[in-house]
């Protein structure tokens, strides 16, 4: 065997080695990846599940001291600002988003519009909350409101960004088809177009509903959370995030025990969602339209 | 009544069935003759939808103007120096970020330096190895972790993490890499590193996902021209793959950066509250962020809370500017040409 053979020989072997050791470490990865979720999941569950009781979803906070109480003050507390919030967010979402699919093609205000709205999705939350609360909230008081209005700015880009993918996907024949009949564009925009993509833009939607829901550092201070059942909209209310974080950094036992019970409800909410977002996206964006 | 049909049922009218089509009004017809209305309506609808894509304009302005206006007493007190003095002392209305400054790159690079090797790992995984029935479940996996609220993972990492790392991960640490310097000092369970380690957890499903898309994205013919070379798997993806991505890889790390820098309520629940510069990785500190959400709702004086409000308003500037780089590097990839091979 001269030598030419023998080093390319070795040479192989050297990269078959390496193409078994990286792949190796990239399961090795994958594995490292998935233990924290599980650790989460199974941590949540064990203790969430032994928590949770029927007096957690009928009952307010018990005073500190006293033993049991619940959270559907937080509970209620949270479906109010989400509501306000999805009130606001989603239109404006929504119509940005058919603005930039189907009046704003290839102009460059479309593209800053984008471009702005991918930006505004990374700012963080607690730049929301007191930018917020510096404009509803300070000489004032806190109020549902206001975290209401800081949740729907974190919805909108999210939902205009989907609004506008789905929307792209809709094949032009079928606007066309509409125009060709005389149907007026706002028209075809609404019923063609919107009515053909909507499970696509219901799926973005409750992505963006599942991100804010869990959302704490934006309600801080402007929803500010309350110990007792307040539905005005003009006062301080209860959110499950909020008093999961004030029962998390105190010092009572029993208020570590309703945190998590409390962020077990909160994470089957909203893998609810996000797995009926999964089918929603399975069944393809055309198929279940019109 | 359907008079096109020929064999239509009802033959009550004696009139031919063309004349009944020219008079009765049809939908057609109708549209037809609003056309004049319909071009004020369109119009309109445009307009609205116009205004609606502006609000997000207006929102990042909104944002911006309100913190220069409140921050405005510190910016004038403390000027651009607020920016490199580190004290931070509420009672005699002294104040500077550098600490917390410190604490936001300290945690978020550690962060990634964790998180990114895994989640390129993982990316690999999912596109180039993974049996393709296993493919779906983990990439949902992943995504469960990206739809876990920041707060669980704060309330995790208080009850599980923290025990942890004071127990038997700090003494590891110190008894193996102590040498190094940065596991001096009391270890409380919480500081630095559990702020890291937790922020890695994080923003790895970010990145990950982000990547794989990106590789994904990768034309299958240049796999198929390296694979030809007789390059081994490994080598595929490195040449083949990795190279062409890797703008786009950049941006995917870059995401992830702004998402750790701006991350509040697991860090605040396991940083420690601590306005100093540690040298230690267990030595409690604050970030940008977390100093926001801890001392925000105690901030009496007026010169406090607009030093909180600038401390938001470089927080904002900061997260802007890394994810528009980002946003550009992954657009670079995903929307434009193909990846180009150097």
């Amino acid at each position: 065997m001269d030598f030419q053979t023998r080093s390319m020989r070795m040479n192989n072997s050297r990269r078959t080695a390496t193409n078994y050791f990286v792949s190796g470490l990239s399961v090795l990865a994958t594995i490292l990846v998935i233990i924290p979720l599980v650790a989460i999941l199974f941590y949540l569950v064990y203790k969430g599940a032994s928590s949770l009781n029927l007096a957690f979803f009928t009952h307010a906070p018990a005073p500190v001291g006293e033993a049991g109480g619940g959270m559907a003050n937080s509970i209620v507390g949270s479906g109010i600002i989400l509501a306000l919030a999805s009130l606001m967010g989603i239109p404006i979402g929504i119509a940005a988003g058919v603005y930039l699919a189907e009046f704003g093609r290839g102009k460059p205000f479309a593209t800053a519009v984008r471009f702005t709205a991918d930006v505004l999705n990374g700012v963080p939350s607690i730049v929301m909350g007191i930018s917020v609360f510096t404009l509803l909230v300070k000489g004032r008081h806190f109020s549902a409101l206001a975290g209401g209005v800081a949740l729907a700015i974190m919805m909108i880009p999210t939902i205009t960004r989907t609004t506008e993918e789905m929307l792209a996907t809709v094949p032009h024949a079928i606007r066309e088809a509409a125009l060709g009949l005389g149907v007026p564009k706002w028209r075809t925009a609404i019923s063609v177009s919107l009515r053909t993509a909507s499970p696509g833009i219901i799926t973005g939607c409750m992505l963006a509903f599942a991100r804010v829901a869990g959302e704490t550092a934006p309600l801080l201070f402007t929803a500010f959370g309350n110990q007792f059942w307040s539905l005005k909209l003009n006062e301080p209310i209860a959110a499950l995030p909020l008093q999961i974080y004030v029962y998390a950094i105190s010092p009572y036992d029993e208020w570590h025990r309703l945190a998590w019970a409390g962020s077990l409800v909160l994470i089957v909410m909203i893998m609810v969602s996000v797995t009926l977002v999964r089918i929603f996206a399975n069944r393809g964006v055309l198929k279940g339209g019109s | 009544m359907s008079p096109i049909m020929p064999n239509a049922p009802a033959v009550d009218s004696p009139e031919p069935a063309l004349a009944v089509v020219d008079t009765s009004p049809s939908p057609v017809r109708d549209f037809l003759s609003k056309r004049g209305s319909g071009r004020i309506a369109d119009n309109s609808f445009a307009a609205v939808m116009l205004v609606c894509a502006c609000s997000i304009f207006a929102i990042v302005l909104f944002i911006f103007g309100i913190l220069v206006l409140h921050s405005r007493p510190s910016l004038v007190q403390f000027g651009w120096k607020f920016f490199t003095r580190s004290a931070w002392d509420p009672v005699s209305g002294d104040f500077g970020a550098l600490p917390f400054i410190f604490g936001t790159l300290a945690t978020s690079l550690l962060a990634l330096c964790m998180a990114v090797p895994l989640a390129l790992g993982v990316a690999v995984f999912l596109t180039e190895l993974c049996p393709r029935p296993l493919r779906a479940p983990i990439s949902f996996l992943t995504e469960l972790l990206a739809a876990i609220p920041s707060v669980v993972y704060g309330l995790w990492a208080v009850f599980v993490l923290v025990p942890l790392m004071r127990d038997p991960v700090g003494p590891f640490l110190v008894k193996t890499l102590g040498w190094t310097g940065l596991f001096s000092g009391p270890n409380f369970g919480v500081g630095l590193l559990t702020a890291s380690i937790i922020l890695a957890i994080m923003i790895l499903p970010i990145i990950s996902s982000l990547t794989r898309d990106i590789m994904t994205a990768v034309p299958n013919s240049q796999r198929e021209a390296v694979l030809a070379l007789g390059a081994t798997r490994w080598e595929m993806i490195r040449i083949g793959v990795l190279r062409n991505s890797r703008i786009g890889i950049v941006g995917a790390i870059m995401l992830g950066l702004g998402r750790a820098l701006g991350e509040t309520m697991a860090v605040t629940m396991v940083i420690g509250n601590h306005a100093d510069i540690g040298k230690s990785l267990f030595s409690p500190a604050n970030t940008l962020a977390s100093v926001i959400a801890g001392e925000f709702s105690e901030a009496t004086s007026d010169i406090y809370l607009s030093a909180l409000i600038e401390i938001g308003l470089a927080l904002f500037l900061v997260t802007i500017v890394v994810n528009a780089i980002a946003r550009l590097m992954v657009w670079a990839v995903t929307r434009g040409a193909p990846a180009r091979v150097h």
